[in-house]
């Protein structure tokens, strides 16, 4: 239930303080948001930057990189993704555990940026895995991570606990498993994962 | 029973096995009660590099290595008994100097005789 805001703030000028569990639940998963850690190509080396002294992600609860998935609430795809590597990076968001976020970081992660021709570049990870946050750049500077950080803490907070909306781990029905791309002949297959990616409609 | 001189002992014994279980009990039941539960095969499988495992993890070692587990003993328990002589150095008479050239001189027999085996040679 929620408290009224106007109410809310004048009971705090009186010095009692409301919440509700909502709330508090919300601001504890937003503020220790562990990313793991793992870099795929030059974006990496902005992410390492943005957890250093002179961005300090540490102010945001989130230095604590994992190195293990099962210790890791973030994703941060932090490059390109190749098709060589596109299955490891589905089975270790596959092997996180609940409640999970992605932000796929710069163009290449996106939609696979300058290197889009590629025969060997995915065109995105949000093909494969439902991504939170999609931050633009080549690469993009630690002050646009920490954007994309920012974002990603104001949909946490913004999450209800229950009803539509809610975060995954308490929704039953939630898809938990994504399935990995195997190498095909010619593509990874499948190509994407239904119910993530919509494949686009070309009008010649 | 309580007479019994081993009583306390037991108490502790037991005392002692709940310290280790009662944190593994109530971590599981936390688990089961609020835990965010969503397996799946991917998520049980065993290793966590984004590769898939193969093989079995028990495998059989060369009982080879059990010479270089002996030389590295050698220079383990050297370094070990050499820091605290070295650091008294000073203070020590000529009875523990040769004392201690008999213990190195002991361990430098073990290491000749792994030379002369032909150990140290990388095959």
């Amino acid at each position: 239930m929620a408290v009224d805001e106007g109410l809310k703030i004048e009971l705090g000028k009186q010095g009692v303080f409301v919440t509700t569990i909502e709330e508090l639940y919300n601001w504890g998963r937003r503020n220790s948001v562990w990313p793991m850690q793992f870099g795929l190509a030059c974006c990496a080396i902005e992410m390492i930057a943005t957890t250093m002294a002179r961005y300090d992600l540490a102010r945001f609860g989130a230095e604590v990189f994992r190195p293990s998935p099962r210790q890791a609430d973030l994703m941060i795809i932090s490059g390109t993704v190749t098709k060589k590597m596109a299955p490891q990076v589905v089975r270790l968001y596959n092997q996180m555990a609940e409640p999970r976020y992605v932000i796929a970081m710069g163009a290449c992660a996106i939609s696979g940026g300058p290197f889009k021709q590629g025969y060997n570049v995915l065109k995105g990870i949000d093909r494969y895995i439902p991504v939170d946050v999609h931050i633009p750049g080549c690469p993009p500077r630690p002050e646009a991570l920490i954007q994309a950080f920012m974002t990603l803490q104001k949909k946490i907070d913004e999450q209800p606990l229950t009803g539509a909306g809610r975060p995954r781990h308490l929704d039953a029905e939630a898809q938990g498993e994504f399935p990995v791309p195997e190498q095909g002949a010619h593509d990874l297959e499948p190509t994407s994962n239904k119910g993530v990616w919509t494949v686009p409609v070309v009008i010649r | 029973m309580a007479s019994n001189s081993y009583f306390s002992l037991a108490v502790l014994f037991l005392a002692a096995l709940g310290f280790g279980l009662a944190p593994l009990v109530l971590a599981w039941l936390w688990g089961k009660a609020f835990s965010p539960a969503k397996p799946n095969a991917i998520k049980n499988s065993i290793y966590e590099c984004g590769l898939e495992s193969r093989g079995d993890a028990w495998m059989q070692f060369r009982s080879a290595y059990y010479l270089y587990a002996i030389i590295f003993l050698i220079f383990d328990v050297e370094a070990v008994f050499l820091l605290p002589f070295a650091v008294a150095f000073t203070g020590l008479g000529a009875a523990a100097c040769g004392a201690m050239l008999v213990f190195v001189l002991m361990l430098i027999e073990g290491l000749a005789w792994a030379w002369a085996k032909g150990v140290l040679t990388w095959a």
